[in-house]
């Protein structure tokens, strides 16, 4: 390691009147501020990001420099303007010449304009804003003094196609600004040289350093006098203890897994709310004067405790907190990792944090969580190579800032760790697609979106067209939602989805952020509300990400099972566990569970397969389409981390056929053409790619048959072009995303055909819950044919309509 | 063939799974809002290229209706293709197809407010035409009665049996039929500006592998 320089004034004295002393990863990132690419690997509150500015500040403390210098990019708008404030306050008071500006989708469109004519010397986006930046015809005279770009949270960016957005707008700035150097500032990871091919220019080299982790994080499971209830993810069992922890700490952070439940938690904590704590919301559906009032009371030491999701995952500054407390099952240790580092930024100061479980079986998943935690035992999954839909997204992006050269644009994107891989043919197919389209049977001659001119170079057929892709930039897939807004006034509270407000009829409420609204009308895709609140709330629905509990979670639960009791666990949690041994049996790693069992005037069956939400999900299309084939009428069927429950008009007698391993294959394959999951990936890839859009330039209307359904499209290409890129993406994403079928391999190897099958008058202990879970999900078949006939007759009959 | 039949005026008429509509007694298929070569239009108007086998896959569908049913008389009830242009730029191939279904059959294009004028296709060109004591138009007119027509593309989910599938929707006065073409979306038929076009007394019929009869609830 090179000798660390001191620092030069007036660094030195501005440490020094704060009384700091430079970390020794700091000064490491200083002495190899040179490095083309570095990684920086260390717990929330050790000085990262200072870490990463250092260096850029005393590049620019002479003022010298020209335009842009340093591009910071963070997954989160809020984390954006956070590290604005921050940083401005150590260039103020030593008086550096340093502008610095922060630019998302929240920045107004004259300062934004005025960003690109004149660019501040440090500039703070995301990914999103960054590759909308790149698409302009003048970015290369914006990005061309550019020296460095620090990615911030970059082990949350790899995860999504967010971090392969980013690397490729990577690889164009490097074009664009050959010196630029690299920076990734992470949290704790289970694969840093992962992590460091992704942000490096490829086949650069990339020094991984590491800073002192900090001492142990203490971490328990809350317990609570009332016992957790079955099902449901609300944990409003656990308000009072909730309550009095936020009492007895300075700033508490509540985290839940999704939007809905952080909702229904805050509406359920403010009623309980006696002494009037002061307590705010924050999640990513708020509007974002909501969000902005939360993060400025927050950091100004006003709130006790915020309750919050993963917009509030990653490392805004919010000072003095100094508990951090898990609603639900964290689902995944690396992540239950980093949030409780976000207790205590005093460096070596250990983080506290608790777990409370929403549910009887989120108790076993969480003193499974904690064994893993104290074990530093952590999980995630190797991300294939970089998916072709950004590609795709890229290619016209690239289009968007001028006519560009094929030859030079693949050999720039294979400089990506991602698509380092990449062939010259899957570099043409997706040139091709954003060209015409990519058809086989039938080629658009005069509408094409992308000329090949007779010089050789690619341009967008009508300029026009630029606006569009620009409004549609981005990957995240939100559903679409409708805004919220109180009658009579402009204050805009927030979204839900457009599903949801479909549902509501005047007089229904809903929660949104914190408050009971009322459904009065919906106008011009606005939900207007009005506070009379009369009526308990129906929740709105909010997308977020579900996440599917790890396969080393998964495990560690298994092992669990296996003891004869269960002293870490609390008296009712293995109580409840030692009567379905008794009653049925515990699943095992090595063997499917299976339960059937009548209930309701349905036919039931429960099976316990332990792959993950997303596997489980797949599990069900896929069983269920088998024993429609034998005849057993499936209707609809849950799943859960854990376990799918299938209900249907027949009993589960024989099941050994339906687990068999190339049964399983064989069914996959023809069942994956026509699946719902399928279908919601291709629209998800289609729109990245550019087939869909998701913004149009005049504002949507609720209007009639303007849109068709992508369903329709997937169907049609299934049928006349079953080679399409799209449905070769399509397959390509489900497999490791949503259909994860990855995991039904995991479990088909770890159980080898070993199925039991239990027959049962009654629904189990451990299948009772699935009861009372959401998303279920219909089976389009004989059985649901039936039904609709049936329910037909029946409305017909009740109408007195015979026909 | 999972048809449901229903009277309109003195006609018998029978509703096809596939959205169709069926007079056995004059022979006559009537299918509404094909919106043939949608995907052109939106490639020269968007710059986005669907996938372009919209054209094929209704003509497909069209031409085993004709074959299951025999039937001497098509009625394409208006928004036959998705706009004048977009009828200019079917292929050879898909103009031959279009040719051979109407070989040997009376072919009548309704006009409506994507394809107003008349397409360089054979058959004839109306506005309106009478068959069998049926009115045939693109768009529903208030106050009319024996009248068949498409226009709104409607679609229907019955409660608590999975999603909304196109659907006719007809009372003792008038039928209007789903959507025929493959990329068209709809407009449930409870939304105030298609029921508000029926009586109380209204009845939806469900495509798709069986028709299915229901009550229509009122306002």
């Amino acid at each position: 390691m090179p000798e660390p320089a001191p620092l030069p004034d007036p660094f030195a004295r501005w440490f020094a009147t704060r009384g700091w002393t430079i970390h020794p990863h700091q000064a490491e990132m200083l002495a190899r501020a040179t490095d083309p690419a570095l990684l920086l690997i260390a717990p929330t509150g050790g000085g990262k990001t200072l870490a990463g500015f250092l260096p850029s500040l005393l590049e620019l403390a002479d003022g010298s420099h020209k335009g842009l210098h340093t591009l910071f990019v963070s997954p989160l708008k809020a984390l954006a303007a956070d590290i604005r404030r921050n940083l401005t306050t150590p260039v103020t008071e030593m008086g550096l010449p340093i502008r610095i500006e922060d630019r998302t989708g929240d920045t107004s469109y004259t300062t934004k304009r005025r960003q690109r004519a004149d660019p501040p010397h440090i500039l703070l986006t995301t990914p999103e804003s960054l590759a909308l930046l790149t698409s302009y015809e003048d970015a290369p005279r914006i990005f061309a003094g550019l020296q460095r770009v620090i990615v911030d949270e970059i082990h949350a960016l790899a995860e999504s196609k967010r971090g392969d957005q980013l690397f490729l707008a990577l690889s164009r700035l490097q074009t664009l600004a050959p010196g630029l150097r690299r920076v990734g500032l992470s949290a704790t990871v289970e694969d840093p040289p992962a992590l460091a091919r992704l942000l490096a220019r490829h086949p650069d080299p990339c020094p991984i350093l590491q800073a002192d982790p900090g001492p142990e994080p203490d971490i328990s499971m809350l317990v609570t006098e009332e016992l957790p209830p079955w099902s449901g993810g609300g944990a409003a069992h656990a308000i009072p203890a909730v309550l009095e922890q936020v009492k007895r700490h300075r700033t508490t952070l509540i985290f839940h897994n999704t939007r809905a439940q952080a909702e229904i938690f805050f509406h359920n904590l403010w009623l309980a709310n006696d002494d009037s704590l002061p307590i705010g919301i924050h999640h990513g559906s708020l509007s974002r004067d909501q969000r902005e009032a939360v993060e400025a009371a927050m950091v100004a030491g006003n709130l006790r405790a915020i309750v919050c999701t993963g917009s509030l995952d990653l490392g805004i500054d919010w000072g003095d907190v100094d508990l951090v407390i898990q609603i639900g099952a964290p689902k995944n240790v690396k992540r239950l990792i980093q949030r409780i580092g976000r207790a205590n930024h005093r460096y070596n100061a250990p983080s506290k944090a608790l777990l409370v479980p929403a549910n009887r079986f989120e108790v076993v998943e969480c003193v499974a969580a904690l064994q893993a935690a104290r074990a530093h035992d952590l999980d995630g999954d190797p991300r294939g190579p970089g998916p072709r839909d950004v590609l795709c997204q890229h290619i016209l992006i690239t289009a968007c800032a001028g006519p560009f050269d094929a030859d030079t644009l693949f050999a720039e994107i294979r400089t990506t760790g991602a698509y380092a891989d990449l062939t010259r043919p899957q570099f043409d197919d997706c040139l091709t697609f954003c060209a015409t389209g990519g058809y086989a049977l039938r080629a658009y001659d005069r509408w094409q979106r992308l000329l090949h001119r007779p010089d050789g170079l690619w341009q967008l057929r009508d300029p026009r067209a630029a606006q569009r892709i620009r409004m549609n930039i981005g990957t995240i897939q939100d559903t679409d939602t409708v805004k919220v807004r109180m009658r009579g006034s402009f204050q805009h509270l927030g979204e839900v989805e457009e599903a949801f407000a479909a549902t509501l009829t005047p007089g229904d409420t809903f929660l949104m952020g914190g408050q009971i609204v009322r459904y009065e009308s919906l106008r011009e895709m606005t939900v207007e509300v009005s506070r009379r609140a009369d009526k308990p709330p129906k929740i709105a629905t909010f997308m977020g990400t579900k996440f599917a509990t790890s396969t080393q979670l998964s495990a560690h639960i298994l092992q669990m099972f296996r003891q004869d009791d269960w002293p870490d666990l609390p008296r009712h949690t293995a109580d409840w566990l030692a009567l379905q041994r008794e009653v049925s049996k515990l699943p095992e790693a090595d063997r499917i569970l299976i339960e059937s069992f009548p209930h309701d005037g349905r036919e039931h069956a429960c099976i316990y397969g332990f792959a993950g939400r997303n596997a489980q999900q797949t599990l069900g299309l896929l069983l269920t389409q088998r024993m429609e084939a034998l005849g057993l009428e499936p209707l609809g069927f849950v799943s859960t981390d854990y376990a799918t429950l299938i209900w249907g008009l027949q009993p589960l007698t024989d099941p050994a056929p339906l687990f068999e391993a190339e049964n399983l294959r064989e069914g996959f394959e023809t069942w994956l053409k026509g699946n719902a999951v399928m279908k919601r990936t291709f629209r998800a890839s289609a729109t990245i790619a550019g087939l869909i859009e998701r913004n149009l330039p005049q504002a949507r209307k609720s209007g009639r048959q303007a849109t068709f359904s992508s369903d329709i499209l997937y169907d049609t290409l299934a049928k006349y072009d079953p080679d399409h890129l799209m449905l070769q993406v399509t397959r390509e994403e489900a497999l490791r995303g949503l259909v994860d079928f990855g995991r039904i391999e995991e479990m088909i190897a770890r159980t080898r055909g070993r199925v039991d099958l239990v027959r049962l008058t009654r629904v189990t202990p451990l299948a009772a819950p699935l009861f009372l879970e959401a998303g279920k999900v219909p089976v389009a078949g004989e059985g649901r044919e039936r039904l609709v006939a049936e329910t037909a007759a029946r409305l017909l009959q009740e109408a007195g309509l015979a026909p | 063939m999972n048809a449901c039949s229903f009277t309109l005026g003195t006609a018998r008429l029978c509703a096809l799974p596939s959205g169709a509509l069926f007079d056995a007694a004059e022979g006559l298929l009537c299918v509404s809002d094909l919106h043939l070569a949608k995907s052109d239009r939106v490639a020269r108007r968007q710059g986005i290229m669907l996938p372009p086998y919209e054209t094929v896959e209704t003509l497909d569908r069209l031409a085993s209706d004709l074959t299951a049913t025999g039937a001497r008389r098509v009625i394409c009830l208006g928004d036959s293709f998705d706009d004048p242009a977009a009828a200019d730029s079917l292929t050879g191939a898909e103009r031959d197809t279009i040719l051979r279904l109407q070989a040997g059959r009376d072919w009548i294009w309704i006009a409506g407010n994507h394809d107003p004028g008349p397409v360089d296709l054979g058959g004839s060109h109306r506005a309106e035409v009478i068959i069998g004591g049926l009115t045939y138009r693109h768009e529903t007119l208030a106050g009319s009665t024996n009248e068949v027509s498409g226009h709104y593309h409607p679609k229907f989910a019955l409660p608590g049996a999975g999603r909304a599938r196109p659907c006719f929707v007809f009372d003792a006065a008038r039928v209007i039929l789903p959507a025929y073409g493959a990329y068209t979306g709809g407009l449930s038929a409870a939304a105030p500006a298609l029921r508000h076009r029926f009586g109380p007394k209204a009845f939806v019929i469900l495509t798709g592998r069986c028709a299915i009869l229901a009550p229509l609830p009122g306002v």
